[in-house]
């Protein structure tokens, strides 16, 4: 009987161990995860929710694998994989041989330069454990530093502000979400930030952290010295890859697969966070996407393709942030755009779509209170997939219905 | 035996759309479909709780605002990650242009 491994039990392996066997799948399913929890979806981590202690959200009860006759191994590290002999050795000293492989390793949260991982004081977000001690940590009273003005460090922001703590935000680059968000949405963002009472610094470069019994002290490139209980590093993550590079898998900004998200060696898969693929609607430029919904999707097609398909990876990529009652989010990659136009839903909600030079429309990047952007930004995804050149005064008119568009 | 309560106007739900409908405490979403039949679920996407009114309707499908979780709207059933819950589905009529839901 077959048998098809799948290592890292995150959001992406879970989702490719149930759709193999959605997909009819009879053989054996082993699915190995470095943490004690079952598979949990990571974007409440960072995100304000109750007082209380964060409960992990899991992708699935911990019955249905058993059900559907997925092996879930626990706590337990890949330490080699022998694409020769194709099988892989695990932390509790088992061989498991593979017909099927699929490396769903993840990323990991950059730490800060010289500090050590252990460290109480400074740390960074990743896993539900790293919430749990973070949470502790969110009190009035306390102040909380972050290094680092994207996402995670802004929902961190917007959490710990929540909380009651005192919150300083300390950004290298000239505005925070310098990475793939336009400059009038950072803004809007950055308000908000401000209004709540969040210290936002950016441009500015830490020469020195430092970790003392009590607190932190944070030494900036000025000369300024910021105190405080708990630093949080937000500085981006690195695709988990050195099992695969260790393989002799080819790696390009993570283990670099084709648009069926094969590796460079046969019969193996990656997907998820910690792979980089050509994206035929953006020219086959390699991407690399951290993000929630790109793990769901890579989950389904590699599961698709382990099972002998030829689907190939068109999603268009797309991302959100939760931030106090605003929502963000992007839909496409607004990199080669030349022209913006902007949509006002309401006095806080508007969308920005970016336009390639031949009007194609490449991205939309909206905010708003709770969904008001939602639907627009879904559409807009329809949009860009058909690689669509809509009519300029047509998205800037909120009386008109984007659905309409999509039948143009 | 349904207790049937008024919800709106027929034509006041678009073509494919959806609206919200909040009675005794609940709240639920109203479907107009293509061919302009009329359903009725909970409001609230069994992921986590965002009201499916915000949603896109297409196909026959509701589409979560938040975490993209769909359902078919006329059976309530689930289509896929992330949602592992179907919906609960209320019967409908529609008598002198008004929808009514049957609780």
């Amino acid at each position: 009987m077959a048998h098809f491994v799948i290592i890292g039990a995150g959001e992406c392996g879970a989702r490719a161990a149930f759709a193999l066997r959605e997909k009819g799948f009879g053989g054996d399913i082993t699915l190995i995860g470095t943490e004690p929890l079952a598979p949990y979806e990571r974007p409440p981590l960072s995100k304000a929710g109750t007082d209380q202690a964060p409960e992990p959200k899991f992708i699935a009860t911990l019955e249905r694998y058993p059900e559907q006759s997925i092996d879930l191994k626990l706590g337990t590290t890949v330490i080699a994989l022998d694409p020769a002999t194709k099988t892989v050795k695990l932390s509790d000293e088992q061989t498991l041989t593979y017909d099927k492989l699929l490396l769903a390793t993840g990323a990991a949260a950059r730490g800060f330069p010289g500090v050590d991982s252990t460290s109480l004081r400074i740390r960074v977000l990743r896993t539900h454990a790293d919430a749990v001690a973070l949470h502790a940590a969110l009190h009035p009273g306390r102040h909380i530093a972050v290094v680092g003005g994207g996402f995670i460090g802004l929902e961190l922001a917007a959490t710990a502000r929540i909380r009651g703590a005192d919150v300083t935000v300390i950004e290298g680059l000239p505005r925070v979400l310098k990475r793939g968000v336009p400059e009038e949405i950072a803004e809007a963002i950055t308000e908000r930030h401000r209004q709540e009472g969040v210290d936002i610094r950016c441009g500015q470069t830490i020469e020195a952290l430092q970790e003392e019994t009590d607190k932190v002290v944070v030494r900036l490139a000025g000369g300024e010295v910021i105190s405080a209980d708990l630093l949080l590093v937000g500085i981006g993550a690195l695709p988990n890859v050195a099992l695969a590079a260790e393989a002799g898998l080819a790696i390009d900004n993570g283990i670099a697969v084709n648009e069926r998200l094969e590796t460079s060696h046969t019969d193996i898969f990656a997907a998820g966070d910690c792979c980089s693929f050509p994206l035929s609607l953006y020219g086959g430029r390699r991407v690399r996407l951290e993000s929630w919904r790109n793990a769901q999707e890579q989950a389904n097609l590699a599961a698709a393709n382990m099972l002998g398909e030829s689907a190939e990876m068109s999603a268009v990529p797309w991302f959100w942030s939760d931030q106090y009652d605003f929502t963000l989010q992007i839909a496409g990659l607004a990199d080669d755009a030349v022209t913006h136009v902007r949509r006002d839903l309401d006095d806080e909600a508007f969308i920005l779509f970016h336009l390639g030079a031949d009007g194609r429309l490449l991205a939309a990047s909206g905010i708003g209170r709770g969904n008001a952007i939602a639907r627009d930004i879904r559409l807009a995804e329809m949009l860009i997939a058909t690689r669509a050149h809509p009519d300029h005064a047509a998205l800037a008119a909120s009386s008109v219905k984007l659905k309409s568009l999509l039948a143009a | 035996m349904s207790n049937w309560i008024e919800v709106c106007a027929a034509d006041a739900i678009d073509e494919e759309d959806v609206i919200r409908f909040d009675h005794d405490g609940r709240t639920f979403a109203v479907y107009r479909s293509p061919e302009d039949d009329y359903f009725a679920t909970d409001g609230l996407c069994t992921h986590e709780k965002i009201h499916l009114a915000d949603g896109l309707v297409m196909d026959n499908i509701i589409e979560c605002p938040k975490h993209n979780g769909r359902f078919d709207y006329r059976t309530g059933e689930a289509k896929g990650a992330p949602v592992c819950v179907n919906l609960q589905t209320y019967p409908v009529k529609v008598e002198n242009g008004i929808v009514f839901i049957g609780l």
